[in-house]
């Protein structure tokens, strides 16, 4: 484990998300059901687990359902602008290695709007972990089709389905030289939390893309069922009979491979940086 | 203390300046006439253990000097006007999140890819109103390389101080320019940052009588929440319409209550002017001699250049002009300062726009001839 800030020699004990939480912010903003939350969850889990102390905890998030989420975070938190995320991480880490910076984002913040940034992030390998919750649409805008919506699904900008590919935003960061890059699911919410453990612990940047559900808007639009429903589907073997045939009306189609696809020791850039000749400690 | 002068390059002064100025870390993309700012800060951070970057585009430049800055380093960025347009929308967060940072924007001709190696003075409206919605931002605009270094330090020093983007402006003739600079002694104090203590009851946006609120380093225990979302002083969103209206004005309020520290302005043989002449940046260089030249042949002419074009020294200018007969306003653009002074004058005096657009500037002759033609009529 590199840079991460913990608590001097402490057990961390049982994890109370209570403790990670500001508290006087609830009731929350999000939709029953919604994934977004297990994702915020298993977050703290993870920091909590790895004793990443509040004080050094830097979340850094985009405009979106997603990017409301940091702001229930007791820590360090940064509610940046569409899309940007990650180039306000790259100078707040540039700036302060000792901090633990997460950065929270949404399909369209990441993959649209945000793509070069994320691109050229995974590329520059500054140590920080980005959490991508992929909910297939624009849940904050009320519904639009995002660059994950799967063909022939219903948003509010493809009324007779959706006719353009999606991408594959793992193979997108691996291929970009993210140096870890792994997706879970929210109906596996202990195995997410390892995954943001792992993510966070690797020294470089990490890319987590975390499959959330929208219930309240998309799932409606599409007939995909309560939450329960579309998150069982999430991993269509997983889907009991109760909730009917995966294969009439499967949330995404096409099952997505889950767990971690690429774990390189690469330079982190910070290091790098700071080894050249040049540099002198200020 | 050295009186010697140092030659350099208005750009390299420019990256002098905000080293001096205690900048460190530099977030970029190359432009012309711009870039030799970022090669020099390239060359120049890592010697006093800053850093640059490259960034992706302008967007992220904007992007990763607020989050330096809000990490506690002293940020700058530089471009022209293609990029400068690209930050807009970030610059709005760094003025309503109140994140210090410089951005300096070496002018050329636009709009578009106009002309990337001439000179221009087309984005000073920009510069005020580029980003949506009302909020505070500070322009300065020196006209000679002595100016760009002393104004880049400036710069940092009103950002630091007041919390707010500061926007340094010249253009290409300057920045290519070749002068010698008074550079600053290396152990001059800086000015620091209003910095949150260790009060039990501190609110990231509360204020006293100065406006500026006292910011919190990440990791010394406050755990503040900063957003681009209108927040209240407690810093989380609010739409509650009185508290929208009470930080929003506290917000635009600020710079109002530092005015005097803020502006800045040169007036010349103006006590007894006929015809004023206001001005700024590389064209106030051209209308000194073009007031010396008109005084030489009996026109009453004076020059009023104002060095911080936003807050726009008002007062100031209604002094210089009072018992002008006229007003002539060379710029290099179709007129945005001359109607600018139409707002602030407003007593009836004419104001005559002398815009260039074609990019040369404007010559001592050029305004002289136009100085002659008032008077004539
Ligand atoms: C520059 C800009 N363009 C558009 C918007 C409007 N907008 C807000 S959130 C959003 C999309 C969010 O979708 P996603 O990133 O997938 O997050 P989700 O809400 O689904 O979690 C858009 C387009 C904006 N805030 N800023
Ligand atoms: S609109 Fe969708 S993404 Fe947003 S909170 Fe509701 S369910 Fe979640
Ligand atoms: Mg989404």
């Amino acid at each position: 484990m590199n840079e991460v800030a913990t608590v001097a020699g402490a057990e961390t004990g049982p994890f109370e998300i209570r403790d990670y939480l500001r508290l006087e912010l609830m009731p929350h903003f999000m939709c029953p059901g919604c994934g977004h939350g297990i994702a915020l969850r298993a977050l703290l889990w993870a920091v909590h687990e790895l004793g990443i102390e509040k004080d050094k905890l830097a979340v850094v998030s985009g405009i979106g359902c997603s990017g409301r989420v940091g702001a229930y975070i007791d820590a360090n938190t940064f509610h940046t602008t569409h899309g940007r995320p990650l180039a306000f991480a790259t100078g707040l880490k540039l700036a302060r290695p000792d901090l633990t910076v997460v950065v929270i984002s949404g399909d369209g913040d990441s993959l649209a709007i945000g793509g070069n940034h994320l691109i050229h992030a995974c590329r520059r390998n500054l140590d920080m972990t980005l959490l991508m919750l992929n909910n297939e649409v624009y849940g904050m805008t009320g519904g639009q089709v995002s660059p994950t919506t799967s063909e022939h699904r219903l948003t509010t900008t493809t009324p007779t389905g959706n006719v353009e590919p999606v991408f594959d935003a793992c193979r997108l960061a691996a291929a970009s030289g993210a140096s870890f890059v792994g997706r879970e699911v929210t109906l596996q919410a202990p195995a997410l939390k390892n995954l943001v453990k792992k993510a966070i612990a690797h020294n470089g940047f990490s890319f987590v893309e975390v499959m959330s559900d929208c219930t309240e808007i998309y799932g409606r639009k599409n007939d995909l069922g309560e939450s329960p429903e579309m998150i069982l589907s999430q991993k269509a073997d997983m889907r009991p009979e109760a909730f009917g045939n995966v294969a009439d009306q499967p949330f995404r189609p096409h099952r997505l491979a889950t767990g971690v696809f690429a774990e390189l020791d690469r330079p982190e850039y910070g290091a790098v940086y700071r080894a050249q000749p040049a540099f002198r400690k200020g | 203390m050295s009186e010697q002068l140092t030659p350099l390059h208005g750009n390299h002064a420019c990256a002098l300046g905000a080293i001096a100025a205690g900048c460190r870390f530099f977030g970029g993309y190359p432009i012309t006439p711009s870039s030799e700012i970022a090669e020099r800060m390239s060359r120049e951070l890592p010697k006093v253990g800053g850093v640059f970057i490259q960034m992706e585009d302008e967007i992220a430049s904007m992007a990763a000097i607020i989050g330096a800055s809000m990490g506690g380093t002293r940020s700058m960025t530089a471009t022209s006007g293609p990029g400068f347009s690209l930050m807009q929308e970030n610059l709005g967060y760094a003025a309503i999140a109140e994140v210090p940072c410089v951005i300096i924007n070496v002018m050329r001709g636009g709009p578009s890819t106009g002309m990337p190696t001439r000179p221009a003075q087309g984005d000073i409206l920009q510069a005020r109103w580029g980003t949506h919605g009302d909020h505070p931002i500070i322009v300065l605009t020196p006209a000679s390389v002595q100016e760009v270094y002393d104004e880049t330090i400036r710069a940092f020093e009103l950002a630091e101080k007041l919390r707010v983007p500061v926007v340094v402006m010249y253009d290409q003739i300057i920045a290519h320019l070749l002068e010698g600079v008074k550079m600053r002694d290396a152990d001059a104090p800086l000015v620091e940052r209003k910095w949150a203590g260790s009060e039990a009851d501190y609110k990231p946006f509360a204020t006293g009588d100065d406006l500026v609120p006292a910011m919190a380093r990440p990791g010394d225990g406050h755990r503040v929440h900063t957003t681009g979302l209108t927040h209240n002083e407690a810093g989380f969103p609010t739409q509650h319409p009185e508290t929208v209206d009470r930080v929003t004005r506290r917000l635009l309020d600020k710079l109002d209550r530092h005015r005097a520290e803020i502006e800045k302005f040169e007036a010349v043989d103006t006590d007894d002017a006929d015809i004023l002449v206001v001005t700024f940046g590389i064209s106030a260089r051209a209308a000194r001699r073009a007031v010396r030249i008109a005084r030489a042949e009996g026109i009453k002419a004076g020059l009023f250049r104002p060095l911080t074009m936003w807050p726009f020294p008002e007062e100031a200018l209604r002094a210089a002009a009072k018992g002008a007969k006229a007003v002539l306003v060379p710029e290099m653009n179709a007129g945005q300062l001359s109607w600018q002074l139409e707002r602030v004058l407003r007593d009836g005096t004419p104001i005559v726009s002398q815009g260039k657009i074609d990019g040369q500037p404007i010559t001592p002759d050029e305004i002289v001839a136009r100085l002659r033609e008032i008077r004539g009529s």
